[in-house]
């Protein structure tokens, strides 16, 4: 055993060989024999009923193989795209859950929906056919707004859904907020929105209908972070095929971050189409395909309310909140305002009493999903920007009035339905203040002002729940499905193991985080072990990648199923040792007799195991593989303090991002390398929250910010070097590994950080807040009001 | 993108001959043009490349004029000693265009006829009064630039080269859009003999302008404060996802200082 | 249709292409180069940069036609001539310069580009360079230093080699 390649140790990627040299293996790079090309006609407009459709031009144009219309999915009896999460509203009804075919039928819904599809020899001439087709649209008006549609449209998304509301929730104990409240000696308020986003992986989708005509089976080669996820709600609630008759593929995958979780329309579609044309059909989007395809994220509204004593002690927050699902519901879109999002809404204070309610609302926009955080961001920037507004006018610094109301007794149970096992905030708040020098930013602060720049800090003290989720208790509110993960070791007779995960690596680096794992664990060469995953022909199940959930669930499985490979290798050494079993320890990749110095090499029992001559044969199975399944007792709940430091120009309003320290607590660490990486991505998207990206609609629902030309992606010169630290994390009481998982952290803990530090910077100007995104415009607008205000009084 | 013939011819008549056939169009770096026909926004069926014409390329220095090739990349404009030393603020402008890549490939005729409100070239033409020379005539900036994305170019007429005249002092600062990185504002201030030129792209609702009170406070006292004073109203100016027209304004004043100081 | 030959990686090939083929359509249909990759169609996210007669281009715009006798460079042609990863490549794999590795190629070539016209870039220098490549998954933190490294090392060949 190698011990560089253990735990904890900053193992070099052994995927990068083929990224680096060009060799990765992403679904567009894939093409199959006699394989065409879909292309999906899409809605113009935000909302109309479909009046007639002429695909008859279509129909006979160059290289058409087939051209499909709502009427033909209708006609074959299919499904629609199928929602995974119910939500049960404030009065015990079920959610409002409209149909979402894979094609419109009779109503388009928002900009994007997808209405013909065209399949054809080559994408040109699909494309060349489309615009063949006559489409007469009834326009209706569209339901934009969320705040407008929530005062009383009389336009409804779907006849269903009255007054466009998908479910009226609430969480927490109503009165004992509102007695807080009235004995409360300051309140502090605050309304904000979360901005809308679009993940953006660099990949765009795409996906490979394969069906095979010898075998009637079907191969859809896909960009999804969770295959078998995919097989499961395509298979059995779209397309009627069952699962040992449909294989997924997600290969090399270049980015999700939530946006490649969901099953979308065009999976089913080339699925389906490709055994109606009896061809393989690939679909590959557009950028500006997917800004109106993929589901976005975040877009919220909320008040907040914070009731504190004369000491400033927290004693109850209240939040109302909207929540844009968009014209239907994605996969995991009803949990993510809900349960991902008022759970969270203690944070790391010891408030006695949260209350939250949410209303879901369907507009003519592309629905919302989980993206990146997924409800804890929404949560983390409510309670960070509030607390640091409290800390304004008692006059408190925001270092200070957090360490007030610490939580400081684990295991704590918060008012808003969830136990935190472990943490220790202090400890990550110094850290904070520690490598941020945060005791000398009056120092920095002056000198910037030499230079007539406004220097600001801020500071946020995010907790998320990860590692999702135990199934009973999602299934209790509201999943249709467990959240467990599996894994297989695979013993081969030489010794080397392949281990089938089914956690699906699209960035996260688990080629060499769980090799790390499983060479710690087997004491065999880190070059020994090879993670198979992604493709539900060879791994037994899996429920993916999300939530950063893979090492905390995914891994957890792993190492259950090597403490079933060891278990079994115990009593094949045992014979051959010819010692009890009881008296088998297995260490550093031996099987020891205990107290003697009698061994068997891990390579040597798995041999036996395929060559069982001198063998065990009445009492254990020849070969050496195991399956286990890991179903988490509870969450893991990483958490960290941010400080975000800025410089602001005043006569711009452009934000200039000095640093960000990230003081984070994700328990224990297996590889700090890809840790480190995984919170610079986070931070990234956080930070380009707060400052650049902005989805916007206009009042009509056409999406204004619809390519890179109007939607501000972070680039390299838009950030700096990042500080973060996340050493000597509070173990996970309740998984094998005691990790915590780290995959969102950046992207929930960064916003607030630097909402508050740019108004902060702006302190002399009595600027209140100001919405993402903190873009030069509404900074200097914040300014310039406040200087014209300043003047006038 | 829709099929069209493409052709490449070596030299100007060529070229023109060519762009006489029915429905062609120029192509020149393609930065622009080539996203746009992937868009099926525009439907050529002939695309005359000009990227083949070497006497559309390079830059020369001719006493006080720099004569740049139609043809030339945003990059070598940007890497060229004779520009980099007589109109510093024309070579800062190039090398702030796009990317590297981009750069490498867009063409400084291909921007000026296209004439996008937000090029950054156009604020150099009008600054520093250049000529822009095509294969009929010479024009002056202010009567080539005809408004948003209109230039006097007639069908089958190609500019061929662009003439600055040499300022005793230049300087372009660019803002730029959050997400395209086009400018939001680009202020191009010139000294030159007749006076001190600003010009503004990026802002404008009719494309690039020439600021007259910037220039006449300018030309009086050229310095920060002299910006200071002067009254840039937001009338005219464009609103978009990035800016409103209160916040171009403020642009432009901000800008116009900042390149006053760099001249010195 | 026409044949358009070129030097690609340094071995003449040959392929079909129309007026409208785009140099990245050529090399991922034609030349089964898959390690260009398209991320956008604005021209702005360079996950299809390659290297056109030594000179970083946006290979999804620019047409095939007309490159006759062109010298293409690709991700898969900057290997070393043993098969052992190039400077760039081995330095995003020691720093940890890519997660997904979609827009890696892309961010190699032009990194590579870099250094061949400032051998020693600022930190500044490398994140302005860099500005058509944008990258999801980092947060560019670990390309700017696998830039760094990269031109530390070629500097250290240069001296090496004195």
């Amino acid at each position: 055993m190698a011990k560089d390649f253990g735990i904890g140790e900053s193992v070099k990627r052994s995927e990068d060989v083929r990224f680096v040299t060009g060799n990765g293996k992403y679904t567009d790079d894939i093409n199959r024999p006699g394989q065409t090309y879909a292309y999906f006609l899409r809605s113009p407009v935000a909302h109309a009923t479909l009046d007639s459709i002429n695909i008859d031009e279509a129909k006979k144009a160059p290289g058409v193989v087939g051209v499909f219309t709502g009427q033909d999915i209708a006609d074959a009896g299919l499904g629609g795209v199928p929602c995974g999460w119910q939500i049960t509203d404030k009065h015990g009804d079920p959610m409002k859950e409209p149909a979402h075919p894979i094609l419109a039928h009779g109503k388009v819904r928002h900009v994007g929906d997808p209405i013909v599809c065209v399949v054809a020899d080559t994408y040109a001439q699909a494309r060349d056919a489309a615009e063949m087709i006559d489409i007469d649209f009834g326009q209706l008006p569209a339901v934009v707004d969320m705040k407008a549609a929530a005062e009383g449209n009389p336009t409804n998304v779907h006849d269903e859904a009255p007054d466009n509301v998908c479910y009226d929730w609430e969480l927490g104990d109503k009165e004992a907020v509102d007695s807080a409240f009235a004995g409360a000696a300051h309140v502090t308020t605050l309304e904000l929105v979360n901005n809308r986003l679009v993940a953006n992986p660099m990949e765009p989708r795409c996906c490979i209908g394969d069906w095979d005509s010898s075998s009637d089976d079907y191969t859809l080669y896909t960009t999804s972070q969770n295959p078998h996820v995919i097989r499961l709600l395509m298979g059995a609630f779209v397309l009627n095929i069952p699962e040992h008759k449909l294989r997924v593929y997600a290969p090399d995958v270049g980015g999700g971050f939530g946006a490649k979780i969901y099953h979308y329309a065009e999976e089913a579609f080339v699925t389906w189409a490709s055994k109606q044309v009896r061809r393989p059909i690939k679909w590959t989007s557009d950028r500006s395909e997917a800004f109106i395809s993929d589901a976005h994220g975040r877009d919220q509204v909320t008040k907040a309310e914070l009731a504190m004593d004369a000491e400033g002690k927290f004693l109850a927050l209240r939040c109302d909140t909207l929540a844009n699902m968009g014209a239907y519901l994605s996969t995991f879109a009803p949990a993510i305002p809900t349960w991902l999002h008022g759970t969270l809404l203690a944070g790391q204070y010891a408030t006695p009493a949260v209350h939250c309610r949410v209303r879901a609302m369907f507009t003519n926009t592309v629905p919302v999903d989980a993206y990146r955080g997924a409800g804890r961001p929404e949560a983390t920037y409510i309670l960070e920007r509030i607390v640091n507004k409290a800390a304004k006018e008692l006059g408190l610094d925001q270092c200070e009035l957090r360490r007030r109301n610490f939580i400081r007794d684990f295991p704590y149970d918060t008012p808003v339905a969830v136990q935190y096992d472990t943490g220790d905030f202090d400890k990550t708040l110094n850290k904070a203040m520690e490598i941020s020098d945060y005791a000398n930013f009056e120092q920095r602060r002056q000198e910037a002002a030499s230079r007539g720049k406004l220097r600001g800090i801020g500071l946020s003290c995010y907790i998320e729940a990860c590692g999702i989720a135990p199934s009973s208790l999602v299934g209790a509110l509201g999943a249709r499905a467990g959240l467990y993960e599996a894994a297989t070791i695979r013993v081969n007779p030489t010794g080397s193991v392949t281990v089938l995960t089914g956690s699906h690596s699209h960035g996260q680096g688990h080629e060499t985080t769980f090799a790390q794992v499983v060479s710690d664990a087997l004491g065999i060469p880190f070059e020994s072990v090879d993670i198979v995953h992604g493709d539900t022909s060879k791994v037994p199940f899996g429920m993916g990648t999300y939530g950063s959930r893979s090492l905390a669930v995914g891994g957890s499985a792993i190492v259950k199923a090597v403490d079933k490979v060891v278990e079994k290798g115990k009593k094949i050494a045992a014979h051959l040792l010819e010692a009890a079993e009881s008296d088998i320890v297995f260490e550093d990749g031996q099987y020891k007799v205990a107290g003697t110095d009698k061994a068997k090499a891990f390579a040597e029992v798995s041999l036996a195991a395929y060559v069982p001559h001198n063998y065990p044969i009445e009492d254990v199975e020849p070969g050496l593989e195991e399956t286990a399944f890991y179903d988490p007792k509870n969450f893991t709940f990483p958490a960290g303090a941010y400080l975000c430091e800025v410089e602001v120009d005043p006569e711009t309003g452009k934000v200039e991002i000095i640093d960000l320290f990230a003081a984070d607590d994700f328990g224990n660490i297996v590889n700090p390398m890809i840790v480190e990486g995984q919170v610079h991505g986070g931070l990234a998207q956080g930070l380009g929250q707060a400052m650049l990206e902005n989805c916007v609609y206009d009042e009509e629902g056409q999406l204004t910010s619809g390519s890179y030309m109007d939607y501000a992606m972070p680039l390299a010169g838009d950030l700096p070097m990042f500080t973060v630290s996340s050493e000597d994390g509070t173990p996970c009481t309740h998984n094998p590994l005691g990790v915590k998982g780290c995959g969102e952290a950046g992207a929930i803990g960064s916003p607030p950080a630097l909402v508050n530090a740019v108004i902060d910077a702006l302190r002399d100007h009595g600027i209140e807040h100001i919405d993402m995104p903190l873009s030069p415009n509404r900074v200097w607008s914040a300014i310039n009001a406040a200087s014209h205000k300043q003047a006038a009084e | 993108m829709y099929a069209f013939d493409y052709q490449k011819p070596s030299d100007v008549d060529s070229a023109v001959a060519a762009l006489k056939s029915e429905g062609a169009q120029p192509l020149s770096g393609g930065q622009t043009l080539i996203p746009t026909l992937k868009m099926r926004l525009n439907m050529p069926e002939v695309l005359v490349d000009l990227s083949g014409i070497e006497s559309m390329k390079g830059i020369s220095r001719d006493g006080d004029t720099i004569h740049v090739g139609a043809a030339t990349t945003h990059g070598a404009i940007a890497k060229s000693a004779d520009i980099q030393s007589a109109i510093p603020g024309l070579a800062h402008q190039a090398s702030r265009i796009g990317d590297p890549a981009v750069r490498n490939r867009g063409t400084i005729g291909g921007a000026i006829a296209n004439n996008d409100p937000a090029a950054c070239y156009p604020s150099a033409c009008m600054a520093l009064n250049a000529t822009i020379v095509t294969n009929t005539r010479e024009l002056s900036a202010a009567n080539f630039f005809l408004g948003m994305y209109t230039t006097a170019l007639e069908e089958d007429e190609i500019v061929t080269a662009v003439k600055f005249p040499v300022p005793s002092g230049s300087s372009y600062q660019k803002f730029d859009q959050p997400a395209s990185r086009f400018p939001l504002v680009g202020v191009f201030v010139a000294k030159t003999a007749e006076g001190v030129r600003v010009a503004v792209t990026g802002a404008g609702s009719d494309g690039v302008f020439r600021h007259e009170g910037l220039e006449q406070a300018l030309s009086g006292s050229f310095s920060a404060d002299a910006v200071g004073g002067v009254t840039v109203s937001s009338d005219g100016l464009m609103k978009d996802l990035h800016g409103t027209p209160e916040y171009r304004a403020n642009l432009i004043k901000v800008l116009t200082k900042r390149a006053v100081q760099e001249i010195g | 249709m026409t044949t358009i030959t070129m030097t690609v990686n340094g071995k003449e090939r040959s392929g079909k292409a129309e007026g409208r083929t785009l140099l990245v359509d050529f090399l991922r249909t034609e030349m089964g180069l898959t390690g260009t990759h398209v991320g956008c169609d604005t021209s702005q996210c360079g996950c299809c940069v390659v290297h056109v007669n030594g000179e970083s281009v946006k290979a999804c715009a620019t047409f095939v036609s007309g490159m006759d006798g062109a010298e293409v460079t690709t991700i898969e042609g900057m290997a070393n001539d043993d098969g052992s990863l190039g400077v760039m490549q081995a330095s995003f794999k020691e720093h940890h310069g890519l997660q997904c590795g979609f827009c890696t190629p892309g961010m190699i070539m032009s990194a590579t580009d870099l250094l061949a016209n400032n051998p020693s870039p600022s930190e500044d220098e490398i994140r302005t360079w860099l500005k058509g490549n944008i990258c999801r998954c980092t947060g560019y933190h670990n390309i700017v230093k696998s830039v760094q490294a990269a031109a530390a090392t070629m500097a250290g060949a240069r001296e090496a080699a004195e």
